[in-house]
C-alpha cells in the first residue's frame, strides 16, 4: 500500500492531503505517526488536488511528516457471536483484557437504510415495570424510545431499570444489550459495569465505551459500530437487541466541532445543518424486519442543556424517534423516583403494542383518562398558588388530590421494583376512582362497569 | 424510475473531479440544467444543478461513499421524469420512484444503490378498453381509453405536450404500459405509458375557484377549519404533536378519489404502518379497501436527500396526472420541512450564498412553486379535477416564526396550529381553535347550507363564539378562580368544555370515533346547542351552576362519539336533557 507524505494542513480533526492516487469518498485512511502509531481516519472530501480526512482520534503527534495510507475500502466492523460479554473501547478494540474478536463478519459502519417495504411493523408489548413507561409511554419491540433529562438527573438508573427488567410477558427469545457509551465519566461507566455484572447482564451485553477523556470525534463512529453489532446480533443471529446510547449530547457536540472546523455554514446554536439526517441515520437504525426474527429497540439517553427541550439535540431527536420519556427536574426535587413527566413523554408505537390480544382491552382509555386528570390537576395547582383550595369548584378540587395521588403512587416507585402491567392499570383504575364517574368522558361505559372498582363487583352500573 | 438513454445525440462521457457526500463534480460533461446523467463506475442517478465554467456540478440520489475522482461520467440527456400509467396504484415508491418492493427482490431487505428500477411494470399486461373512434381528433389530454386498475379506471390520454391528429388505429385487449394502442393518421403511435419531467407542472386548460369542501372526517377540520376540494392546507406543530396522525387521517377518510402520500424525510415505521393498515381499510363511501386509491412514496430520513428534495416532485406529478382523468386528487407531504432541509444541504454543498437560517434565497419561491400545482381545474379535455395539497411543517424547537412555516403561510390557505400544550394533555387533533383559520369559509356557506343544513353556518359561528368567549374568561380564571365568575360566564365555561371534549377531541384510534360524517357533526354540535340553550335558561331562573353541572345526560353526551347508530342514544340523552332542566326549573 502507497504510502503518501503529502500532508499539507492539519485543523482540528481535520487532515488535508496533497496530490495523492484517485481515493474514494468515504474510505478509511491510515495516518502513520514517526514513532509506528496509526491513527485513523475517513475521508470527507476527495479531489485530484485534495482530500480531505477526519480523523477519528486526537491529531496529537500528527505531523507533515506523517505518512498517509488510503486503504482502499469503507470503514468496516469485525462482527462475530463472541462479542457478547465483551467490552470494547469506542473504536472498537478490546480493553477488558480478552483476546481479539475473530470476525465472522465484516459489516460496514455506515449501514444502509431497511427498505420501508421490508419493514415489519413493531407491535410486540414490552414491559419494563416501571408504570409512567408501561401504562403511558409504552415500549414495543423494535421502537426508538429516547430519554430525554437534565445533568445531575437520575437517567442512568431509569435506563437500568429498563435494561434489567425489560420483558416481553410470556416469551423466552433470546434476547442482547448492546451498550454504547459516548464521552460519559469513568464513574458513570462503572456505574453501569457494577449492575450489570451484579444482575449477570453482562454475558449477554457488548459494552462500547468512549468515556470523557478519550477522542471525542471518535463518538462519531462508536453508536455506528454499537448499531452494526446489534444489527448483526438481530438480523443475522435472529436475537432481539436492545441498544443503550448514552449520551447523544455529547454525540453531537462532537459533530459541531467536526463541522466547525470544516468551516462549514453553522446552522441552529452552531450545530451543523445536517444534524436532523445525521442523528436520523443513526436513529432508524431500529425495527424489525417482515419475515425474521431479530428486533432492534434503542434507547437513547440525552443531557437536555439547560433542560431545554427545544434545545436542537432533543428537538431533533424528538422529530426522529417514536417518542420520548422525559426526566423531570422538578419531581425528583420532590423526591420522586423515577422522576418521569408523563405530559410532555410520549410513545407513537404504543397504540400498535397495548389493546386486547397484546395487555388489556381498557388500556389506552385508562391512560388517556389519566393524563387528561393529571394535566389539568397539575395546572391548578398554579391557580391555587395564587386563589387559595377554598375558591375551587369541588370538581377542581378533585382533580387537584388526583394530580397528587397521580405523582405519589403511580409515578413514585422502587429502583428495583417490577410492576406488572395487570398492576399498573388496575393502580391507574384505584386512582381514577376518586373522580366522579361522569368526569371519566374518554372511557366508554363498558369498560368503566367492567373494570371501575366501585362498578365492577356488577351490583351498580353506569 | 428508469431513464432511457435518448440516441439522437452521441452522449459525451465525463470525468469526475470531486465527491463530497451527496454533491459531485465531474468535467468535460457536454450537460444542460436538471438533466439526468449517470455518475460512476456504478452508474449511479444524479441531476445536474449547477454548470459553472468547466465544472458540472450533479447532485446523485444515491449513497456516493467508494466513489472515486477519475471515474466516468454520462449524460441520458433526459430530465428527471415521473413514469405515469397502470400500475401506479397501491404502489409504494422512493423519491425517485423506484418502486420499494422491486427494490426488496433485487437487493434485499436493506436499501444497496446502483439499482434502477423503472416506476411501472414494463412486463405486466393490462386490459386496455378503447374510447377514442377511429378517425376522431384527439388532442392533448383526449382520453383515448381505459383501464380497470384496481376499483379505480385508469384513463388513458393523449399526452399533454403531443400534437393533435387524427386516429387511424385504436386497438382493444392486453398490453404492456409500451405496447401501442394507437396510432395516429400521421404514424405518430402511442403506448399507455407517459413520461412527464417531474419538475415541470402539467399543463390545464384552467383554474377555477374552489367551492366544495373537501370532506374528511374530522369535527375540527370539517366543522371549524375546512380545506376546500383543489386547497391548500399547512399543519404546522412540533415533534409528536399530530402532524403525521392528521395526515394520515385525511389520507384514510378524506373523500377524495385517489391519494398521494409523500412521507418526505420522515420515519421508516410510518410507512410500514399505512402499507400494513390501508390494505385492511374501507372507504367508508364505497366500501372498497383504501390502499387501491392510494399511491406511497417514502424516502425516509436515513435516505439520500437528494432523492428526498426530488420526492415532493415525483409526488405531485403523480397527482397531477390523476387529476388530468377527472379525479379529485389529495396529496399529504410529510414534512416539507425535511424538503427544505434537503434543499438547504444542497445549497449549502454548492457553497451558495445563505438566506435566512441558512436556507437557499430561492426557498420561498420553490414551496410557492409546489403549492401553486394544487387546485381545481379544468383539465385539457374538459373535464373538472382537483388536486388538494397538504403539507406538514415541523419547525425546529416548535417555533413558528421560522422560515419554512412562514413562507409556507404566505401562500396556503388554510392554517391548522398544532398545539404542544393540548398533545400534552392528550387533546387530540391538537390543532389550536384559536389560532388555525380557513379562508375557504365563505366559498364553501353554499355547500354546507345546501348538503349539510341552512343551520350549519350558524351553529358554526356559535360555537367559535363560545370559544373565543372561553379564552377571555379564562384569563379571569386564572386570577380569581371560576367561583368569582357570574353565574352565566360559568356556564359558558361549562358549555366551551363540551365543545372542547365532545366535539373538538377526537380520536383516531378509536374504531368509531376515528371518521365522523357531517350528518353526526352537525346532531353533536346540535345536542351541545340545546344543552347551552337549557343551561342559560336554567340558570336565568336561578338554577346554580354547579346544579347544571350536576345534570346526569352532559355526562352521557361524550358516549355518542363512540356508538355507529347513534341516533336512537342521542334522542333519548336530549329528551332526558329537557326532562332534567324543566325539573331543575321548576325546583327554582
Ligand atoms: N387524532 C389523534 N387521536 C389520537 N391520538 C393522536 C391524534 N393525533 C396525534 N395523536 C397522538 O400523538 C402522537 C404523535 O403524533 P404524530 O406522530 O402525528 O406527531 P407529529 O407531529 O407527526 O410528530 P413528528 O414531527 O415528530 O413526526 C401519536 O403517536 C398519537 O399517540
Ligand atoms: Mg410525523
Amino acid at each position: 500500500m502507497k504510502e503518501y507524505r503529502t500532508i499539507n494542513k492539519i485543523a482540528g480533526p481535520l487532515v488535508f492531503v496533497e496530490k495523492t492516487e484517485p481515493v474514494a469518498y468515504g474510505e478509511l485512511v491510515n495516518i502513520v505517526l514517526f514513532d509506528g502509531t496509526i491513527k485513523r481516519g475517513q475521508v470527507l472530501d476527495t479531489s485530484d488536488e485534495l482530500v480531505v480526512v477526519q480523523i477519528f482520534e486526537t491529531t496529537t503527534g500528527i505531523g507533515k511528516d506523517s505518512g498517509v495510507r488510503f486503504t482502499g475500502e469503507t470503514i468496516k466492523m469485525p462482527v462475530g457471536r463472541e462479542m457478547l460479554g465483551r467490552i470494547l473501547s469506542g473504536g472498537g478494540k478490546p480493553i477488558d483484557g480478552g483476546p481479539e474478536i475473530v470476525p465472522e463478519k465484516r459489516l460496514d459502519i455506515t449501514g444502509a437504510a431497511i427498505n420501508p417495504y421490508a419493514r415489519g411493523m413493531p407491535a410486540d408489548f414490552i414491559q419494563t415495570g416501571i408504570s409512567t413507561i408501561d401504562g403511558t409511554n409504552t415500549l414495543v419491540r423494535g421502537q426508538k424510545l429516547p430519554i430525554f433529562s437534565g445533568a445531575g438527573l437520575p437517567h442512568n438508573n431509569v435506563a437500568l431499570q429498563i435494561a434489567r427488567q425489560a420483558k416481553v410477558p410470556g416469551s423466552t427469545e433470546s434476547f442482547a444489550v448492546v451498550f454504547a457509551a459516548m464521552g460519559i465519566t469513568k464513574e458513570e461507566a462503572n456505574y453501569f459495569m457494577q449492575d450489570f455484572e451484579r444482575t449477570g447482564a453482562l454475558e449477554r451485553a457488548v459494552v462500547f465505551l468512549n468515556l470523557a477523556d478519550d477522542p471525542a470525534v471518535e463518538r462519531i463512529i462508536t453508536p455506528r459500530l454499537a448499531l452494526t453489532t446489534a444489527e448483526y446480533l438481530a438480523f443475522e443471529l435472529g436475537m432481539h437487541v436492545l441498544v443503550i446510547l448514552t449520551d447523544m449530547t455529547n454525540y453531537c457536540e462532537a459533530l459541531r466541532q467536526i463541522g466547525a472546523a470544516r468551516e462549514e455554514v453553522p446552522g441552529r446554536r452552531g450545530y451543523p445543518g445536517y444534524m436532523y439526517t445525521d442523528l436520523a441515520c443513526i436513529y432508524e437504525r431500529a425495527g424489525m424486519i417482515k419475515g425474521q426474527k431479530g428486533s432492534v429497540t434503542q434507547i437513547p439517553i440525552l443531557t437536555m442543556p439547560g433542560d431545554d427541550i427545544t434545545h436542537p439535540i432533543p428537538d431533533l431527536t424528538g422529530y426522529i424517534t417514536e417518542g420520548q420519556i422525559v426526566v423531570n427536574r422538578e419531581l425528583h426535587r420532590k423526591g420522586i423516583y423515577p422522576p418521569i413527566n408523563v405530559l410532555p413523554s410520549l410513545s407513537r408505537l404504543m397504540n400498535l403494542g397495548i389493546g386486547k390480544g397484546h395487555t388489556r382491552e381498557d388500556h389506552k382509555k385508562v391512560s388517556d383518562q389519566m393524563y387528561a386528570g393529571y394535566a389539568e390537576g397539575n395546572d391548578l395547582r398554579g391557580l391555587v398558588a395564587i386563589v387559595g383550595k377554598d375558591a375551587l369548584s369541588e370538581r377542581d378540587r378533585l382533580l387537584l388530590e388526583f394530580a397528587d395521588l397521580f405523582e405519589n403512587r403511580f409515578v413514585r416507585q422502587g429502583y428495583d421494583e417490577d410492576r406488572s402491567i395487570e398492576d399498573t392499570l388496575n393502580l391507574g383504575w384505584d386512582l381514577l376512582s376518586t373522580l366522579p364517574v361522569e368526569q371519566l368522558t374518554r372511557i366508554d361505559r363498558d369498560l368503566i362497569n367492567k373494570y371501575h372498582p366501585k362498578f365492577k363487583a356488577g351490583a351498580k352500573k353506569v | 424510475m428508469e431513464v432511457k438513454e435518448k440516441k439522437t445525440k452521441e452522449a459525451k462521457q465525463g470525468v469526475l473531479k470531486r465527491i463530497a457526500g451527496p454533491v459531485v463534480t465531474a468535467v468535460n460533461l457536454d450537460a444542460h440544467m436538471y438533466d439526468v446523467v449517470k455518475v460512476g463506475k456504478e452508474e449511479l442517478m444524479g441531476e445536474v444543478i449547477k454548470i459553472q465554467g468547466e465544472n458540472v456540478i450533479i447532485q446523485v440520489y444515491e449513497d456516493t461513499s467508494g466513489i472515486r475522482p477519475g471515474e466516468p461520467v454520462s449524460n441520458t440527456g433526459l430530465s428527471l421524469a415521473a413514469e405515469l400509467g397502470p400500475g401506479l396504484l397501491t404502489s409504494i415508491y422512493d423519491g425517485i420512484q423506484r418502486p420499494l418492493a422491486v427494490l426488496v427482490d433485487k437487493m434485499g431487505n436493506f436499501i444497496e444503490r446502483g439499482v434502477s428500477a423503472p416506476g411501472l411494470s414494463h412486463e405486466k399486461k393490462w386490459t386496455f378498453k378503447p374510447i377514442a373512434k377511429v378517425g376522431q381528433t384527439v388532442e392533448p389530454g383526449t382520453i383515448i381509453g381505459e383501464v380497470q386498475e384496481t376499483n379505480i379506471v385508469h384513463k388513458i390520454m393523449i399526452p399533454p405536450n403531443a400534437k393533435a391528429g387524427k386516429v387511424k388505429v385504436i386497438r382493444s385487449g392486453d398490453f404492456t404500459v409500451d405496447e401501442t394502442v394507437c396510432v395516429l393518421e400521421d404514424g405518430r403511435e402511442f403506448p399507455m405509458i407517459q413520461r412527464w419531467p417531474v419538475r415541470v407542472p402539467r399543463p390545464v386548460k384552467e383554474k377555477k375557484n374552489p367551492t366544495i369542501p373537501l370532506i374528511t372526517g374530522q369535527r375540527i377540520l370539517d366543522g371549524l377549519f375546512p380545506i376546500a376540494k383543489g386547497g391548500t392546507a399547512a399543519i404546522p406543530g412540533p415533534f409528536g404533536s399530530g402532524k403525521t396522525v392528521t395526515q394520515q387521517q385525511l389520507a384514510k377518510w378524506s373523500d377524495a378519489e385517489i391519494v398521494v402520500y409523500i412521507g418526505c424525510g420522515e420515519r421508516g415505521n410510518e410507512m410500514t404502518e399505512v402499507l400494513t393498515e390501508f390494505p385492511h381499510l374501507e372507504d367508508p363511501k364505497s366500501g372498497k379497501p383504501l390502499m387501491e386509491r392510494t399511491v406511497l412514496i417514502a424516502n425516509t430520513s436515513n435516505m439520500p436527500v437528494a432523492a428526498r428534495e426530488a420526492s415532493v416532485y415525483t409526488g405531485i406529478t403523480i397527482a397531477e396526472y390523476f387529476r388530468d382523468m377527472g379525479y379529485d386528487v389529495s396529496l399529504m407531504a410529510d414534512s416539507t420541512s425535511r424538503w427544505a432541509e434537503a434543499m438547504r444541504e444542497i445549497s449549502s454543498r454548492l457553497e451558495e450564498m445563505p438566506g435566512e437560517e441558512g436556507y437557499p434565497a430561492y426557498l420561498a419561491a420553490r414551496l410557492s412553486e409546489f403549492y401553486e400545482r394544487a387546485g381545481l381545474v379544468t383539465s385539457l379535455n374538459g373535464d373538472p379535477g382537483s388536486v388538494s395539497v397538504i403539507g406538514a411543517v415541523s419547525p425546529p424547537g416548535g417555533d413558528f416564526s421560522e422560515p419554512v412555516t412562514q413562507n409556507t403561510l404566505r401562500i396556503v390557505k388554510v392554517f391548522w396550529a398544532l398545539d404542544a400544550k393540548l398533545s400534552q394533555r392528550r387533546h387530540f387533533p391538537a390543532i389550536n381553535w384559536l389560532n388555525s383559520y380557513s379562508l375557504y369559509l365563505e366559498a364553501l356557506q353554499g355547500y354546507y347550507d345546501k348538503e349539510v343544513s341552512p343551520e350549519w353556518n350558524k351553529i358554526r359561528s356559535w360555537a367559535m363564539e363560545v370559544l373565543q368567549k372561553e379564552a377571555e374568561l379564562q384569563e379571569i380564571v386564572q386570577l380569581v378562580g371560576s367561583d368569582a365568575l357570574p353565574e352565566a360566564e360559568q356556564v359558558t365555561i361549562e358549555v366551551a368544555r363540551m365543545i372542547r371534549e365532545i366535539f373538538l377531541q377526537q380520536n383516531a384510534y378509536d374504531s368509531v370515533d376515528t371518521f365522523c360524517d357531517m350528518t353526526k357533526q352537525y346532531d353533536m354540535m346540535k345536542a351541545i346547542k340545546l344543552f347551552a340553550d337549557l343551561a342559560y335558561a336554567a340558570q336565568l331562573a336561578g338554577v346554580s351552576p354547579a346544579q347544571i353541572n350536576a345534570v346526569k345526560s352532559k355526562g352521557e353526551l361524550p358516549q355518542i362519539k363512540f356508538i355507529k347508530d347513534y341516533k336512537p342514544e342521542l334522542a333519548k340523552i336530549e329528551k332526558q336533557m329537557d326532562t332534567e332542566f324543566s325539573a331543575l326549573r321548576s325546583a327554582a
